[in-house]
């Protein structure tokens, strides 16, 4: 996507705090009708870059586009976003209703058709009946629909939410974010996410902007993100991750190879390899890309090693390999094997792993 | 987001919406923070300005003159401190009022720390209403409470004209009314219900599970206090001391009302001299004076405390 | 905290029976201003006379009485009214705002709490003076305006601190300015403080007298009338009347504004 089409332009954007810098050269290009997230652990940013398009903070260099317009000079109550806020910000001495209808009092509409609007936003949110309730005596969950609605009845072009699920359960939240992803597709409109939560980014959006100490680590697909991470901070915070520390032993035309710790000289997709010969690289494969065995297998690419601990999940469980040459044991995520494939899942019993050159991702020396 | 329906069209256009002057003069305060807290507050600071700096700018400098008649000599000199320090009355004067005062602080703080120390740990329904009744009296005309003392210390007062009723004494107590005394009780009674609310703020703030954990590891009631509640609760105490401390010596009501010749203090005479004796740069020296005094006697007070924190732990 | 080991809240009957003394020797000082109002005779002492309201039937029919009254009401209104507001500005600079220097305009708002009024009383006569200004009950407003405000302020800031920030925000980000934000939101949650602080201050410059007395010119407040006449031993029972009648209205005013300014706060919060 190029500037001049993106809906939401970020443009070498700084933020300042007395002398710490919150924001370090953003850009990022959202567009129309996206589910955007914002991702990383606290202190990264990425609240400082949703309030900059809100409007609470300004920039101190760079710009913000929203719909062709710079929003510089602009403050909150003029811009054509609206957000929802982490502690859902409902009004304590108005009921449901004048909740709702909050933003529309500078459209001078008639009382019936404000109500309208209304009865329209709590079928919406699938609580008819409410408005004359007081809004402070509903649940968590109740009051940040509450605070969607009142954001959306607005039509605003931009949603932004602020983590707006971190203070639900879990079974909630989990409930929320189907809910939210559908009504996101219902009404069209921009989402931009905030979220430390890399499973719940995942889930519902269309593209991803990971951040860390201010910085843009990675923006793309949540498939992007997961198959092709481009450096080893997203690599580990997407997902688990295995690295494994190696040189470049041949970046021919048609073909690479790397040696990597306790895997031994390995093939590597060429569109991978960015180093020349001899350059050091980080290996990254994820757990669920290795094959266990018993036996040794019959595909060229294995390594024998030891099972040093594993992890019942149910369904699922994670095992731990350890390989010579490699000092930390390999983390692999596999259907429970001895049932698949015969072997042994006691400690310390020998095992083979096995995998596939296409899974693995190559990542620049730490 | 709502906008007008003409900016609508313009912004369908492609054009930025059209924002009065006003509006526009509105976008570059939203992108100061500093410049819209500071014109919020113009106001208060202009407040401030008259009635705080520059009163204090001009009394040191009143406090520089010398009477002239019925004028004033504008020359700066410091000959008022000079005579302040030399002439043995002044000097008495103030020590006497730090001295009343510093009674009537340890006793005041003396007296109400059990009070704060009951509604804090011991009180657990209405608690609101005893604070209420508490401090109710604090905003009361301090006038009215200086003076009621008066009638209960009197000649004929109240305790006077009871005690002799009820037979328990054969002549009035003349000792009761004009002396330190009296001023020292007036001031405890009427600073009480100040000082208890820094005593009772941080008493009530210790986090009673570091009683519990102490009671856990073997202490018994009184070495619990010693060692956990009252340590915690210095804050309060220095912040009452100095509640009630700073402003009473400089109080005249009290002294005047109940306090005699024996009793005068050094608000008194700053009262005097901006009065009768129409010295108002002394009266300025002495103000002056007194403030600095006062300060001294914080820090010295915030030292000895702070050291002896630094011993107990 | 109601679960608390049984050992630490056992009751204290000697705390108990202390607390209620304290209470009593608090307040019944105070209490025999009216008891002897309401003494037929002129001398303020025991055994009481006989029962009349003479004293305040007398107080009626006096001129200067109402003038003076109608002076400390007209100040005391003004003074709450910009107390508060100013008040409940710096409230919210203190709480919320970034703007350098605030803690120094916080501290010298808040000094007459820790400065005698003597002080503040004679340096605002000596400013007065050197401008030309004469001293009238404007000079009193404006000495009773700065002790005043650390008590508005002091009553505010609770109410601004349990104040969700992003309330404001919401309203600004749902279409509001500053203005509309203010009358819609902020006023409305922090209106119990507003109204207490008003009663608060009222009261305070009502009862007002060591700046008053410096800043006072023709026409006195009502506790300067009282200073006034304490030069008279005869006209005793009326003072006693008439501080009867100012400690019944404080009391109430205070009484209502306490109980407002704490509705709805945590206990933590009940400070001052």
């Amino acid at each position: 996507m190029t500037s001049s089409d993106a809906f939401i332009s970020i443009q070498s954007v700084n933020k300042y705090f007395g002398s710490f810098q919150a924001i370090d050269d953003v850009s990022m290009d959202i567009g129309q009708g996206e589910f955007f997230s914002l991702l990383g652990s606290s202190g990264c940013g990425k609240t400082t870059l949703l309030r900059m398009l809100a409007g609470f903070e300004s920039t101190s260099t760079g710009e913000i586009f929203i719909d062709g317009h710079p929003m510089s000079d602009v403050p909150p109550h003029f811009r054509p976003v609206n957000m929802v806020f982490q502690s859902y910000a409902i009004f304590p001495h108005l009921n449901v209703r004048d909740n709702i209808a909050y933003g529309l009092r500078k459209q001078k509409l008639p009382k019936s058709e404000r109500d309208a609007m209304v009865d329209e936003m709590l079928e919406l949110i699938a609580l008819p009946g409410y408005g004359n309730r007081k809004a402070n005596e509903l649940s968590g969950g109740q009051r940040q629909r509450i605070a969607l609605a009142r954001a959306l009845i607005l039509k605003p072009k931009v949603l932004l939410l602020d983590e707006p699920l971190g203070a639900l359960d879990k079974q909630l939240r989990e409930q929320m974010q189907l809910e939210l992803r559908a009504l996101q597709r219902q009404v069209g409109i921009t989402f931009v996410f905030v979220t430390h939560d890399q499973e719940e980014a995942l889930t519902l959006s269309d593209r991803i902007a990971v951040m860390s100490g201010g910085k843009v680590l990675q923006v793309d697909t949540p498939a992007g993100l997961y198959e092709t991470p481009t450096s080893r901070e997203v690599a580990s915070f997407i997902g688990n991750m295995n690295f494994f520390r190696g040189t470049v032993r041949r970046n021919g035309a048609s073909a690479g190879a790397v040696e990597a710790e306790g895997l031994g000289t390995i093939p590597v997709p060429i569109d991978q390899l960015t180093k020349p010969d001899g350059a050091p690289v980080q290996v990254a494969l994820r757990p669920e890309k290795f094959s266990l065995s018993g036996d040794q297998p019959t595909a060229d690419l294995a390594v024998e090693g030891r099972l040093s601990n594993t992890a019942y999940l149910g369904e699922r469980s994670h095992y731990y390999i350890k390989v010579p040459g490699k000092e930390d044991p390999i983390a692999v995520s596999s259907t429970n094997f001895d049932r698949v494939s015969g072997g042994s899942s006691q400690d310390d019993a020998p095992v083979w792993l096995s995998w596939s050159p296409d899974s693995v991702v190559i990542l620049d020396a730490d | 987001m709502a906008e007008t329906s003409l900016s609508q069209s313009q912004a369908q256009a492609g054009q930025a919406p059209e924002r009065s002057l006003r509006d526009r003069i509105a976008g570059k305060l939203y992108r100061s923070e500093a410049l819209r807290g500071y014109l919020l507050m113009s106001p208060t600071m202009i407040i401030l300005t008259i009635g705080i700096i520059i009163p204090f700018f001009i009394l040191v400098m009143i406090s520089m003159w010398t009477r002239d008649g019925f004028g004033f000599d504008t020359t700066l000199t410091l000959a008022n401190y000079f005579e302040a320090a030399e002439k043995p009355i002044y000097g008495a004067l103030m020590q006497r009022s730090f001295w009343i005062s510093g009674l009537a602080t340890f006793f005041t703080v003396l007296l109400c720390y059990p009070m704060a120390y009951y509604v804090a740990f011991h009180v657990h329904k209405n608690k609101m209403m005893w604070i209420i009744l508490m401090t109710l009296p604090f905003w009361t005309s301090y006038l009215l409470r200086v003076f009621a003392w008066k009638v209960i210390l009197g000649f004929e007062g109240v305790i006077n004209s009871g005690f002799m009723s009820l037979g328990w004494i054969e002549a009035p107590m003349e000792f009761l009314l004009y002396s330190q005394t009296a001023v020292v009780i007036t001031l405890a009674h009427a600073w009480a219900a100040f000082a208890i609310l820094p005593l009772y703020v941080s008493l009530e703030k210790i986090d009673k599970s570091l009683l519990e954990a102490a009671t856990d590891l073997g202490d018994g009631p009184v070495a619990r206090f010693f060692r956990i509640t009252l340590p915690l609760s210095m804050p309060g105490v220095i912040a009452a001391s100095f509640l009630i401390f700073i402003p009473t010596t400089g109080d005249y009501i009290t002294p005047a009302l109940v306090g005699g010749p024996d009793a005068m203090m050094i608000g008194n005479l700053v009262q005097l001299q901006f009065g009768p004796m129409n010295n108002w740069p002394m009266g300025g020296a002495l103000s002056i004076a007194l403030m600095l005094w006062i300060c001294a006697i914080a820090l010295v007070f915030l030292f000895l405390t702070r050291k002896a924190q630094e011993k107990l732990t | 905290m109601s679960d608390m080991g049984t050992y630490i809240k056992r009751p204290n009957r000697a705390l108990q029976f202390y607390a209620l003394i304290f209470l009593i020797v608090l307040y019944v000082p105070v209490l025999f201003i009216p008891m002897f109002s309401f003494n037929d005779s002129i001398y303020v002492r025991f055994p009481l006379e006989g029962f009349t309201l003479q004293w305040y039937v007398e107080l009626w029919a006096r001129e200067p009485v109402w003038a003076a009254l109608f002076n400390s009401v007209k100040v005391g209104a003004v003074v709450s009214i910009i107390s508060t507001g100013r008040g409940g500005v710096a409230a919210r600079a203190i709480t919320r705002d970034r703007v350098p220097g605030r803690a120094a305009i916080v501290t010298f708002i808040m000094m007459p709490l820790v400065i005698p009024g003597i002080i503040f009383g004679v340096a605002l006569l000596v400013l007065m003076s050197q401008l030309g200004v004469p001293l009238s009950l404007y000079t009193v407003g404006l000495g009773h305006l700065i002790v005043c405000m650390p008590f508005a302020v002091a009553t505010l800031l609770p109410r601004f601190e349990g104040f969700d920030a992003s309330l404001e925000e919401a309203s600004a980000d749902l279409g509001e300015n500053g203005w509309w934000t203010f009358w819609r939101v902020t006023f409305p949650v922090v209106f119990p403080g507003v109204v207490a602080s008003l009663l608060l201050t009222f009261t305070i410059s009502f009862d007002e007298f060591i700046m008053a007395f410096f800043l006072t010119g023709t026409d006195p407040t009502l506790p300067m009338y009282i200073w006034g006449q304490l030069r008279f031993p005869q006209e005793f029972p009326s003072v006693l009347a008439l501080s009867s009648l100012i400690l019944f209205v404080s009391f109430i005013l205070v009484f209502i504004a306490q109980y407002i300014g704490r509705m709805g706060l945590d206990d933590e919060k009940n400070l001052a």
